[in-house]
């Protein structure tokens, strides 16, 4: 059995990260140990988010979940032509959720969720060489979900509820490849709006098609989060009126694209269970990113995104290895977003292979502590981002990239 | 239990070996790059303000850091290249100054007038750079604005008390090693193994850049006793020339020898039009009748007393039309007719004979200077609004390079450029053909990831203010010229930089 196990794991961790764009799939250290899975998983703590349908068939009258993510993403980008070559050097991302639910009836459940599935932090060097695309970034959304969760009948869920969103987004990029004041120092703007509201929902159904087979959907709406109140802070700007940039206000917007997730979970040998999800992302509605600047002399910032749908492919396994000890190990297939051409440093994703793992420690009937770990791995890519323009001409910002994440996580359930 | 616990951290331990994301060939690692048969772990760089990085008619820190070899420098670190000094200045205003009083004027920022019109004009500011104070060496970068072929081997070039009468170089004397060293010398006496020498170029450029107000000594084989804007004789550029590849070479040291390029082709004498005064159908009638006698009767009468050729006669007719017309000069290589006006039978007032006395109409084979724009139209005596320079007072001389002045610098250059790469073929030393290259911008331009680098002035991107002296964009063109020579000579994968990150012309108001 020690053995298989062991296999199992290898086999599975030859596969996870986080998802493209800037989606950040990290809903659950249980979840995320099988390969970010868990739309058709029952008796899951952390199904709020992963399918609210499934909170009515939950074993316990009240539980509790809370955790966090430690992201370490790296970023190495270098240009054979030039030499050029950058390493991001960016902060660690803390991802978090907290889920609580509780059976009112046989029929009938609630829950509240907050969690962070969407963000990004990269941070290069200041004026590396694709400085006039991005310094820096820092995108964080917080989404609110209350919950309801109602049985048709023993095989039959539904559940659902509104989202309320705050975002926030801190962005500096250089405004070309080459403005300085008299000193030499680049010329730049910093971004920034916080407070940003928004809302959306989400609908779920579970289907179980024998006590060890479960089919499960969740769909959760787009959010459009338009920032009207956002500030523009330039630096470094020449004293000309060749160059009229001074602080002002912006509006933009940035969408947070609708995810459908459908899945099945499958229990074996007692103590096993096997997890599939599918994701889709409709990342086609990011078309660009424009930044409206309220002072007419600047112009508008024009940044095409043009993002096609992906796909995610999770795949996740189980094992209750002792009253204790509970092992999961997953791996997933992450579609990047982003089409050729289009590869900017400030979200370098390439298509991506994930593999996870972690485990639950069960101290006591209502206590768990759960751990999880996740690596992605992305080939070494050689892309360009091909619609930044200076003086109408496309100058095309090319070289190879190289990047991964490490996340490793922690969290604890309670339940009654 | 405890060995599943084991493996499982197994597991996640391997994810953490490497943590930092590999390219299979990264850039950074020894051997991506290679410097071919050339050595390039210490290099000097040999020359004038373009090996300086001289810019914006001013030498200043953010020009220097630009400066074509220190952008050579960076790339060369790619491929065992070593660290790279300069005689930085002490700001980026750029002027100097010598105990104290101004000496050097502050560079040139793109201003805009009142009228929204951009055009080149002085920084503002005192500048904290002065030539007392002298830089400990040695540097890589020896390159001194200003110097002509000879000044290199010239001792006493960086002695301050040589500065006041001309004999010294104020930015020599910031870092010349003695009184008595001679630029070459501080290039020599390190242990280098690897150079770059552009000289010459001063040669011609202050004989053009001043109009042709200096002599052309070809045939005088004396540099000292040449003025500062004279044209080095071909056998005296050769001579020293020679004698400096011989030195740069004697450690068997690899290098690169530039060429010069051809100075009319900068924007300094292409950017003012030869025809640059508008008039309307009345003012032009006006001025013609003034004329009228001077073109049919005195110069006619000149030609049948064999004073002036018909050619010169002709050369020297004056006539406006409406429209934009062509500017009156003086031209120092005209028959000067200010006495024999004067006499019979013409009997012209004094003051008008000195007027007509070298007076023609800039034509289309002139070069007019850039800083003829701020002269030209302009009324230097406020009381006298008739007094206006190209239509009743003649343009200076200094700021016509004419077409006779042309044919000498070329001529000049053609014979330095002989030397320059004969002494690179029977050296073995890689070659770079600035004047094709400066031909190329002015012909068309190099397209680049941006757009296209010309010549224009302020508007073509290779050119700083000063219309004469790359920006960093065009010192970024040039590294690339010389890295693709070396490359090409020496067997090496130095890699290029993107001019396209390299800035241009600096807008800034006062």
């Amino acid at each position: 059995m020690k053995k298989v196990l062991v296999l199992a794991a290898f086999v599975l961790a030859s596969a996870v990260t986080y998802a493209g764009g800037y989606r950040v799939s990290l809903q659950g250290n249980k979840s995320l140990a099988m390969g970010h899975t868990g739309v058709a998983v029952v008796n899951n703590s952390e199904a709020v988010f992963f399918n609210p349908a499934a909170l009515v068939y939950s074993e316990n009258k009240f539980s509790v979940a809370v955790g966090v993510h430690g992201v370490f993403s790296n970023i190495a980008y270098q240009n054979t032509e030039t030499g050029a070559n950058a390493r991001s050097d960016s902060p660690m991302g803390t991802p978090f959720y907290a889920y609580a639910s509780y059976q009112a009836t046989d029929w009938l459940a609630f829950g509240l969720g907050v969690y962070t599935p969407y963000g990004s932090t990269v941070e290069y060097e200041d004026d590396w060489s694709g400085s006039h695309l991005v310094n820096n970034i820092d995108l964080a959304a917080i989404y609110v979900q209350p919950t309801v969760s109602v049985k048709v009948n023993d095989k039959l869920s539904f559940g659902g509820g509104p989202i309320y969103v705050t975002g926030s987004v801190n962005f500096n990029r250089n405004l070309n490849r080459t403005l300085t004041d008299l000193d030499g120092n680049r010329s730049n703007v910093t971004i920034d709006a916080s407070g940003v509201n928004s809302w959306g929902w989400v609908a779920s159904t579970m289907f179980n098609v024998t006590d060890n087979l479960h089919i499960g959907a969740t769909y959760r709406s787009e959010i459009i989060l338009e920032a009207e109140e956002g500030t523009a802070e330039f630096e470094n700007i020449p004293n000309s009126p060749l160059t009229p940039f001074e602080n002002t206000g912006i509006t933009a917007s940035m969408p947070l694209p609708a995810e459908m997730t459908v899945g099945m979970s499958y229990s074996f040998c007692e103590k096993w269970m096997f997890a599939f999800d599918f994701n889709r992302t409709f990342w086609s509605v990011y078309e660009s990113l424009d930044i409206d600047f309220e002072n007419p002399a600047i112009p508008d910032s024009k940044n095409a995104r043009n993002y096609k749908n992906s796909s995610v492919y999770r795949f996740g396994m189980q094992y209750e290895a002792t009253k204790m000890f509970t092992l999961r190990a997953g791996y997933y297939f992450d579609e990047t977003p982003v089409r050729p051409g289009y590869f900017a440093p400030e979200t370098p994703r390439n298509d991506s292979n994930n593999f996870t793992a972690g485990l639950t420690v069960n101290l006591g009937e209502r206590l768990q502590i759960d751990a999880s770990f996740l690596y992605s791995h992305f080939k070494e890519v050689n892309a360009s981002y091909d619609y930044y323009f200076e003086n109408g001409q496309a100058v095309p910002f090319k070289g190879t990239y190289k990047t991964n994440a490490f996340v490793p996580g922690l969290g604890l359930t309670y339940k009654l | 239990m405890k060995n599943i616990l084991k493996y499982t951290f197994a597991v996640l331990a391997v994810g953490f070996v490497s943590c930092e994301p590999e390219f299979d060939t990264p850039v950074t690692e020894q051997g991506f790059y290679t410097s071919g048969s050339a050595d390039l772990s210490k290099y000097v760089s040999v020359g004038n303000s373009l090996t300086a990085g001289y810019a914006d008619g001013a030498l200043y820190k953010m020009g220097q850091e630009h400066s074509f070899p220190n952008i050579m420098a960076q790339q060369f670190a790619f491929a065992g290249g070593g660290d790279f000094s300069q005689p930085l200045m002490n700001d980026n205003l750029g002027g100097l100054l010598m105990g104290g009083t101004q000496i050097a004027e502050n560079r040139f920022v793109l201003a805009v007038d009142a009228n929204g019109n951009p055009g080149p004009v002085r920084l503002e500011g005192a500048p904290t750079t002065d030539i007392t104070n002298k830089l400990t060496g040695p540097f890589n970068n020896v390159g001194v604005p200003g110097a002509k072929s000879f000044h290199l081997v010239a001792p006493g070039y960086g002695n301050l008390a040589g500065v006041a009468n001309g004999a010294a170089n104020p930015y020599y004397v910031r870092f010349a090693s003695s009184d008595n060293a001679t630029v070459l010398e501080d290039a020599t006496s390190q242990s280098y193994t690897f150079f770059s020498l552009w000289i010459g170029n001063n040669d011609i450029l202050s004989y053009a850049t001043s109009g042709g107000v200096g002599v052309d000594q070809t045939g005088n084989f004396d540099p000292t006793t040449y003025g500062g804007n004279d044209i080095t004789d071909p056998n005296v550029f050769a001579s020293v020339y020679s004698q400096q590849v011989e030195a740069l070479t004697a450690n068997g040291a690899k290098g690169v020898l530039v060429n010069i390029p051809e100075v009319t082709s900068l924007p300094y004498f292409t950017t003012v039009p030869t025809q640059s005064i508008p008039l309307d159908a009345a003012t032009a009638g006006a001025l013609n009748a003034q004329f009228g006698a001077y073109n049919t009767q005195v110069l006619p009468g000149l030609v049948q007393m064999g004073v002036i050729s018909p050619e010169e006669a002709a050369l020297r007719m004056v006539n406006f039309s409406e429209g934009v017309n062509f500017p009156i000069m003086t031209d120092d290589d005209l028959t000067d007719l200010t006495d024999i006006l004067q006499g019979a039978p013409f009997s012209l007032p004094a003051e008008l004979a000195a007027l007509l006395g070298q007076l023609r109409q800039v034509n289309n084979d002139d070069l007019v200077v850039l800083t003829a724009s701020s002269v030209l139209g302009s009324t230097p005596d406020p009381n006298n609004p008739q007094g206006v320079v190209g239509v009743s007072i003649p343009l200076a001389d200094q700021y016509v390079l004419a077409k006779s002045e042309q044919d000498r610098v070329t001529a000049a250059s053609v014979a330095y450029n002989a030397t320059i790469e004969a002494l690179a073929n029977s050296k073995g030393l890689a070659f770079v053909d600035a004047r094709a290259a400066l031909s190329r911008l002015a012909n068309g331009g190099l397209p680049y990831d941006g757009g296209v680098l010309t010549s224009a002035f302020v508007t073509g991107g290779a050119f700083s203010l000063d219309g004469v002296h790359p920006s960093p964009r065009g010192y970024a063109y040039t590294a690339n010229l010389i890295i693709d020579a070396i490359n090409n000579t020496y067997d090496a994968t130095i890699p290029v930089v993107n001019v396209g990150d390299y800035p241009t012309v600096m807008a800034t108001n006062n």
